[in-house]
C-alpha cells in the first residue's frame, strides 16, 4: 500500500472518522492494485516523512458548520439594535461601574485568601490523628457545603437579630469587652464572612486532596533530615501539594469572582449591583448587563493567565521538557 | 574532608540497642534485639525479607516508635527523657534534634522532586542546621563532587538515573554531618548495572572511617567493606561476627542456609 494507509493515531472520539476511513481504504485498495506498484520495488525511496497528512472529511464538514455558526452570532450581535452598543460604551468605564468592579475584585481576592487559610487549617485537621480536630473539620464541611451560599450571606448580614452584642471573654463569665453587632458586621464583613467561610469548606477538600497526593515517603525523608513537623510541611510537603492544589483552586477563584454577584442582595455595591442601580433608573437592562459581562470576562481572562504562570512555577522538576536534557532513564 | 573526621577516641559505643522490641499490633517485628556499634564500625545487616532488618534501622532513626527497651545514640537515650523516676516521651522538636545526628539513605532515594540536586543537598544544612546559604552551597558542591555528580548540581532529580539519585541522597544525608549513617537497602531499587556506582560511594565512606549501618542484600559487598555482619531472621539476631569470617564459616545452620540461597 502507498502512503494512504498511514492513518495516524486513533482516539475514541475519532471512531466515526475511523469508520469513514475504513470505507475509503477499501476503495483505495482497489485503485492501488490497478496502479503501478512503485512502492514495492526494492531499494526504493519510500519515506513516510514525506507523506501528506490526511484530514477526515467529517472534520471539514464540522469546520464549515462552526464557521457558519460563528458568523451568525457575530451578525446577530452587531445588527440587533436591542443590544444598544452605544449605551454599553457609555457606561463601560463610568465611575460607578469601575467602583463596583473594584469591590468585586477586592471581595474575590480577600474571600479567596480567607477561604484558603481556613481550608488549609481544616485540611490539616482532617488529616491529623487528633480526633476532636477531625470531627470539628468534618462538621464545618458538612454545614458550609450543605447550605446555599445565598442563605449563608443573608444569615451573616442579619447576625444582629440573633446576637445583638458581640462580646469578648470567657464563656459564661462577665465579658471583657463588647460591641454592637450592627456596628461590627458591615455589609462588607458580612459578605467576607459568607464568601470566605463557604469557600473555606471547598478549599478544605482541595487542599486535603493535594496533601494526600504527596508521596508519604517524602514525610520520612523530611523527618530524616531532622526537620520539625512545621518545617517539613512548609518546605517539603506543601510546595509539592501545590502542584495538585492550583488547578482546582483556579476553578474556585473563577467561581468566586462570579459568586460575588450574590452579595448584591445584601446591598454590597459590587459590579452587578452597580449596573443594577443604573438600569433600575434607565431601564437599559440588556446593555448594562453586557457591561457587567464584559468586566467579568476581563477579570477571568486575567485570572486564567495568572493561573497558568503559577502552575508552571510549581511544576518545576516535573515538566516533561526538562527531562530531555539527560537521556538517562528517569525511573528505575 | 570535614565530614569524615572521626573522633580520636576509639572503641566508644556510638550506637547502643538494648533489647529493642517493635510490634505492629500483635505481630512482633523486632524481638529483643541488642547491638552495640563502635565508632568507625561498618555493620552490615543481612537476612531474608521480613526479617525486620529495615524496621530496625527505621527504629534507630525514630521513624518508627519502639515498644521496648531502649536505644542510645552517643550515650543519649533516643525518644525519651528521664523525669525523676519516670520516662517522658520527647516532643517533635527534641526528636528532630536527635535525628539530625543520624543520616538516612532510603531504598527509594526519596529526593525532593521540587528542588534541584544542589538544593536537595543544601536543604538540611541551610534549613535545619542554620548554615548560611553560601556555606551550605559550598558544602553541597563539595559533597556532590565526592559522589561524582559535580556536573549535575542544577538538574532536577527526575532527570537523573536511579544510581545518580541515590548518590545525591547519600550526599544529602552526609551534608548533616551525621555521627552514624544508616542505609536501608540502598541498591535494591536500582537496575543491576547501576548498583556498582552506589556501592563504590558507600565503600569510599567505609574506607574514610564513617560509622555506618547498612541493610543490604549484596553479600559480596558486605564481605568486602563491612567490619561486622549481623544476620537477622524473624526479628532476632541469629548470628553476628567479623564480616569475612562469619560469611565464610557461618556457625548457624540458618545463616548457612540463607547464604546458600542468596549466593
Amino acid at each position: 500500500m502507498g502512503p494512504e494507509s498511514d492513518q495516524g493515531s486513533r482516539t475514541t472520539a475519532q471512531s466515526l472518522e475511523c469508520e469513514v476511513s475504513t470505507m475509503m481504504q477499501g476503495a483505495m485498495a482497489i485503485s492501488s492494485t490497478l496502479a503501478p506498484r512503485l512502492s514495492e520495488t526494492p531499494g526504493d525511496s519510500t519515506d513516510v516523512a514525506t507523506a501528506r497528512h490526511r484530514t477526515s472529511p467529517l472534520r471539514w464538514c464540522v469546520t464549515v458548520l462552526l464557521v457558519l455558526m460563528a458568523l451568525q452570532v457575530v451578525y446577530f450581535m452587531f445588527t440587533n439594535p436591542r443590544f444598544e452598543w452605544a449605551v454599553v460604551g457609555k457606561y463601560l468605564f463610568s465611575a460607578n461601574v469601575l467602583q463596583g468592579l473594584g469591590t468585586t475584585l477586592l471581595l474575590t481576592v480577600v474571600a479567596m485568601v480567607v477561604g484558603t487559610v481556613i481550608g488549609t487549617i481544616a485540611a490539616l485537621a482532617l488529616l491529623s490523628d487528633f480526633k476532636p480536630g477531625r470531627v470539628a473539620a468534618q462538621t464545618y464541611l458538612w454545614a458550609f457545603r450543605g447550605t446555599p451560599l445565598l442563605i449563608q450571606l443573608i444569615f451573616w448580614y442579619n447576625l444582629a437579630y440573633l446576637v445583638p452584642k458581640i462580646t469578648l471573654g470567657v464563656p459564661f463569665m462577665a465579658p471583657f469587652a463588647e460591641w454592637s453587632t450592627n456596628a461590627v458586621i458591615t455589609p462588607f464583613l458580612a459578605a467576607l464572612l459568607g464568601l470566605g467561610l463557604a469557600e473555606g469548606a471547598y478549599m478544605t477538600e482541595i487542599v486535603r486532596a493535594g496533601l494526600s497526593s504527596v508521596d508519604t515517603r517524602q514525610h520520612d525523608a523530611a523527618r530524616a533530615l531532622g526537620m520539625t513537623p512545621a518545617k517539613a510541611f512548609f518546605r517539603i510537603i506543601f510546595p509539592q501539594a501545590m502542584r495538585f492544589i492550583i488547578p482546582p483552586t483556579g476553578n474556585q477563584v473563577i467561581g468566586m469572582a462570579k459568586a460575588t454577584a450574590l452579595v448584591s442582595v445584601i446591598a454590597m455595591n459590587d459590579l452587578l449591583h452597580s449596573v443594577q442601580i443604573i438600569y433600575n433608573r434607565t431601564y437599559e437592562i440588556v446593555p448594562l448587563l453586557l457591561v457587567a459581562v464584559f468586566w467579568y470576562l476581563a477579570v477571568i481572562t486575567l485570572l486564567y493567565a495568572f493561573q497558568s504562570r503559577l502552575e508552571r512555577y510549581y511544576s518545576k522538576g516535573h515538566r516533561r521538557d526538562t527531562t530531555e536534557v539527560t537521556p538517562a532513564s528517569a525511573h528505575t | 574532608m570535614q565530614t569524615l573526621d572521626t573522633s580520636a577516641s576509639p572503641q566508644r559505643h556510638v550506637l547502643r540497642l538494648n533489647n529493642v522490641v517493635k510490634r505492629y499490633g500483635s505481630l512482633q517485628v523486632i524481638n529483643a534485639v541488642s547491638l552495640d556499634i563502635d565508632e568507625g564500625e561498618v555493620v552490615a545487616i543481612i537476612g531474608p525479607s521480613g526479617s525486620g532488618k529495615s524496621t530496625l534501622v527505621r527504629c534507630i532513626h525514630q521513624l518508627e516508635t519502639i515498644e521496648g527497651e531502649a536505644i542510645y545514640l552517643d550515650g543519649e537515650l533516643l525518644g525519651y527523657r528521664h523525669e525523676g523516676a519516670h520516662l517522658r516521651a520527647l516532643g517533635p522538636r527534641d526528636i528532630a534534634r536527635q535525628r539530625r545526628q543520624l543520616g538516612m539513605v532510603f531504598q527509594q532515594f526519596v529526593l525532593f522532586p521540587h528542588m534541584t540536586v544542589e538544593e536537595n543537598v543544601m536543604e538540611g544544612p541551610a534549613q535545619v542546621l542554620g548554615d548560611s546559604p553560601a556555606d551550605a552551597r559550598t558544602r553541597a558542591r563539595h559533597l556532590l563532587g565526592r559522589v561524582g555528580l559535580a556536573d549535575k548540581v542544577t538538574a532536577y532529580p527526575q532527570m537523573l538515573s536511579g544510581g545518580q539519585q541515590q548518590r545525591v541522597a547519600i550526599a544529602r544525608a552526609l551534608a548533616m554531618r551525621p555521627k552514624v549513617m544508616l542505609f536501608d537497602e540502598p541498591t535494591s531499587a536500582l537496575d543491576p548495572e547501576l548498583v556498582g556506582e552506589v556501592l563504590s560511594v558507600v565503600s569510599d565512606l567505609a574506607k574514610a572511617g564513617k560509622t555506618m549501618v547498612i541493610v543490604t542484600h549484596e553479600i559480596a559487598f558486605a564481605r568486602e567493606i563491612a567490619t561486622r555482619v549481623v544476620f537477622m531472621e524473624g526479628g532476632r539476631i541469629i548470628e553476628q561476627g567479623p564480616a569475612q569470617e562469619t560469611l565464610s564459616n557461618p556457625k548457624t545452620d540458618r545463616l548457612r542456609t540463607f547464604l546458600s540461597r542468596v549466593m
